[in-house]
């Protein structure tokens, strides 16, 4: 595919996204100089990487889930994300993906986290292909091992799955021999989304070593919250997960984290909490009585803003349910930092992409 | 002379007697025979030393899956396994396509049993219509048409009332009732054992209660009707609790366990391998040492291989959306002695009592026994072979096995049913 019919589009959705982000406006001014892609015949043309991570090389195929990875890898994989950062700040291009194929195989829907890695492919100068429910052959029926298959045969170097069962990223990185990145499957991970709240918190408190997180709402059905609890644990950080008992069964103990079934008395030693989306649908399991009681026991309103420290840190990731999980003006207020965790989104996904070709260069060819 | 069997030099171990000793035993027409009263010359002998002579095993829960779906397994394939694994005699699960709940589709198993089985077949009916679990199924013209047992394994019957009626008639009609339990408004959607690899996972958890719950219910109903009830596949700690209370109490109660029950746990799911979601699901370590406890007590009564055989593109999906169940026909034996034996739970007599003479026993079938004029059902085991579990070399054509590249220890070398060699390794 040539390069060009990228560049436009790139440019475009920069565009769109990048008004709303701090970190985001910064590098714009960084943009202009790799919008210019080189072409096929320039493929000589020396391109820069990110220096080998302090804490080691990267040796992974996929990033399945933070439960598996050692802090170490974690740490480099934050540490990755700012050097992309400085990189983009300093206005040099990276591209670290020039000739590699991503396809984000989106099977179940998502905006905020397909667009997050398609621009972390194409800003690393990936060509990008997307698929989703609708446009690909599984609702003809074809198993989701035949469709990344036959995707790889076309030549996809990295496979970014979203899926709605749990396991499914695992299912494919046992099959194919590009690598996967598990951009949520089921209940069980979400891996960058767990390093970019990482990334964040990191950003605005200088550490995660010692910091207290409250992790809010349905964390029984929660990818985000699991890959959360892992990464926060592994940096040691302190956790406590609330929740009404239907949503939070007490086996989250095992996890290394407190448990609270009440919101008010957690909220003065939160330095950060993350407020969890709440799925309609567990009403009709008998999950919860109400929304309007699961607002009234959980839902972030200003009062309950006042118990927190006045430094806290309010993350959801997204997309908000204004009025439940939270009152519209605080996702709004100074103390929400929902926007730099998109712009760390991006960042995180540009480092795991880089991390994973330079396995891929190393290891690629001889696969 | 073909049909007169001289099994020479093995360990005789007939459960049924007590007997235990090395020795000659001879078949002969299709029968146990006694040499004193046939001319010596005309055994053709097999050497059995080293090896166990037993009689054949029998299990009481296998899906043969024919009538419905050969692809996955059929009459023939299914009992070729079964003798491969040492198997003399099967009792097939009703959940086929259609359900067994109608005397021709008996009829047809058993006449395709005759005409292809390598073991014996022995089916059961269903407890209620299309395993529906709402209307009794013609339980009498079932019995009538050769049936040994009642069940809607796959399903069970959720309304009590229903369940009490069902007890009521096959108590009236003298055939065991083999219940899957399992309450499905609280398993409902689970996936694989409610607990901390379900919760790491993201799957949806299976809780014990489900199965709880229904033995609890099942234990009063066959206290209150007189029905026998034979549990089937236990596999939680509460379970065998509720039967060893009921045993105690006087309540004519069985249960089995499969070998994966007692080999594996919900840990092996790490992976989210396919091949180790079955129904019920594998448990915590807790339930695992229940359930050896509750053999070695003999609150479970038998091992059974709940044999699920699938084909590998439908075991090849995304965890959720996979089957439930696992071949387990050929490597029920080894496994059972790896759980059992090896850890000097049982010895193998005790092991082979299990698996032959009381499964024949809460079933009265033939067989389980090497007493001189029996029908020669008979396995001989190498207790000692060393072999490597290869799913694609059964002869089952379910590859779907939890064991694929397990060293195990010990195997039949030769089944025969009624004098005649079936398998031979």
């Amino acid at each position: 595919m040539s390069r060009s019919v990228w560049g436009p589009e790139a440019t475009g959705s920069r565009g769109r996204v990048g008004d709303k982000s701090q970190w985001w406006s910064k590098t714009l001014d960084g943009w202009n100089s790799f919008c210019h892609f080189p072409s096929a015949m320039e493929s000589e043309t020396p391109r820069e990487e990110l220096p080998a991570s302090p804490q080691g090389r990267w040796k992974r195929r996929h990033l399945l889930g933070l439960r598996e990875l050692e802090k170490e890898e974690i740490l480099g994989l934050l540490d990755a994300a700012d050097e992309v950062t400085r990189y983009l700040d300093s206005g040099r291009e990276l591209l670290s993906l020039q000739g590699l194929t991503v396809v984000n195989l989106f099977i179940e829907p998502s905006t905020r986290t397909r667009v997050s890695f398609e621009l972390a492919a194409k800003r690393l100068g990936a060509s990008v292909l997307e698929i989703d429910q609708e446009s690909s052959s599984i609702r003809k029926g074809e198993t989701l091992k035949d469709t990344a298959r036959n995707l790889e045969a076309m030549g996809a170097d990295f496979l970014v799955l979203r899926h709605s069962a749990a396991g499914a990223a695992h299912f494919l990185a046992d099959r194919v021999r590009s690598s996967v990145i598990n951009a949520g499957d089921g209940a069980h991970e979400h891996p960058t989304q767990g390093l970019l709240d990482l990334l964040t918190i990191r950003r605005r408190l200088g550490k995660i070593e010692g910091v207290r997180v409250a992790i809010v709402g349905d964390i029984l059905h929660s990818r985000v919250a699991r890959s959360d609890i892992w990464g926060l644990r592994k940096l040691g950080a302190e956790i406590a997960l609330v929740g009404p008992r239907t949503l939070l069964p007490e086996v989250f103990e095992r996890f290394g984290a407190r448990l609270s079934w009440e919101l008010d008395p957690i909220l003065p030693w939160a330095q950060v909490v993350i407020l969890l989306r709440l799925q309609h649908e567990r009403q009709k399991e008998g999950m919860f009585p109400s929304l309007g009681e699961y607002v009234s026991l959980y839902g972030l309103s200003d009062s309950r803003l006042r118990r927190c420290p006045p430094e806290v840190l309010l993350m959801h990731p997204g997309p908000i349910e204004r009025g439940v999980e939270i009152e519209s003006e605080l996702a709004d207020g100074p103390s929400s930092v929902i926007l730099n965790q998109v712009a760390s989104g991006v960042a995180v996904r540009m480092a795991v992409f880089a991390q994973l070709a330079r396995f891929h260069r190393r290891n690629g060819e001889a696969r | 002379m073909s049909g007169f069997y001289r099994l020479a030099g093995g360990r005789i171990v007939d459960p049924s007697c007590g007997r235990d000793e090395i020795g000659d035993l001879f078949v002969a027409a299709g029968r146990i025979a006694d040499p004193a009263s046939l001319p010596q010359e005309s055994w053709e002998r097999i050497d059995a030393s080293g090896c166990i002579v037993a009689p054949g095993l029998i299990d009481l829960h296998v899906h043969l899956r024919e009538p419905g779906d050969p692809q996955k397994e059929t009459i023939a394939s299914g009992t070729r396994a079964a003798a491969a694994g040492g198997f003399t005699a099967v009792v097939a699960m009703p959940n086929t396509r259609p359900p067994a709940d109608q005397p021709n589709t008996i009829g047809w198993i058993r006449e395709r049993a005759k005409e292809q089985g390598a073991v014996r077949v022995y089916p059961t009916g269903c407890l209620s219509e299309g395993r529906k679990g709402e209307k009794l199924a013609p339980l009498g013209s079932l019995r009538a048409a050769g049936v040994v047992a009642f069940t809607d394994d796959g399903g069970c019957i959720q309304d009590a009332g229903l369940m009490r009626r069902v007890m009521e008639y096959a108590a009236m009609l003298g055939l065991p009732i083999l219940e899957h339990c399992e309450e499905t408004s609280v398993s409902g959607g689970g996936t694989m054992h409610e607990g901390y690899w379900s919760t790491v996972l993201g799957l949806r958890g299976w809780p014990s209660l489900a199965e709880e719950l229904i033995v609890s219910r099942d234990i009063l109903l066959a206290e209150l009707t007189g029905a026998r009830l034979h549990c089937q596949h236990l596999s939680t700690a509460g379970s065998v609790r509720l039967v060893r209370e009921a045993k105690r109490r006087g309540v004519a109660v069985s249960a089995e366990v499969t070998p994966h029950h007692l080999a594996l746990t919900d840990g092996a799911l790490v992976d989210y391998d396919t091949n180790f979601k079955m129904n019920p699901p594998l448990g915590s370590e807790a339930d695992r040492e229940a359930l050896l406890e509750g053999i070695a007590d003999g609150t479970i009564d038998l091992i059974a291989s709940d044999h699920a055989p699938h084909c590998s593109f439908e075991k090849e999906v995304e965890f959720d959306r996979a089957p439930f169940g696992v071949v387990g026909l050929e490597t029920m034996l080894a496994v059972s002695a790896d759980a059992l034996v090896k850890t000097k739970i049982l010895d193998w007599p005790a092991l082979i009592q299990r698996l032959s003479t009381v499964p024949a026993r809460i079933l009265g079938l033939p067989g389980g026994t090497l007493t001189a004029g029996a029908p020669a059902d008979l396995v001989v085991i190498d207790p000692n072979l060393e072999w490597i579990v290869d799913p694609q070399a059964f002869l089952s054509r379910g590859r779907n096995s939890p064991f694929a590249g397990w060293e195990l220890r010990g195997r039949a070398i030769l089944t025969m049913v009624e004098g005649k060699i079936v398998w031979r390794l």
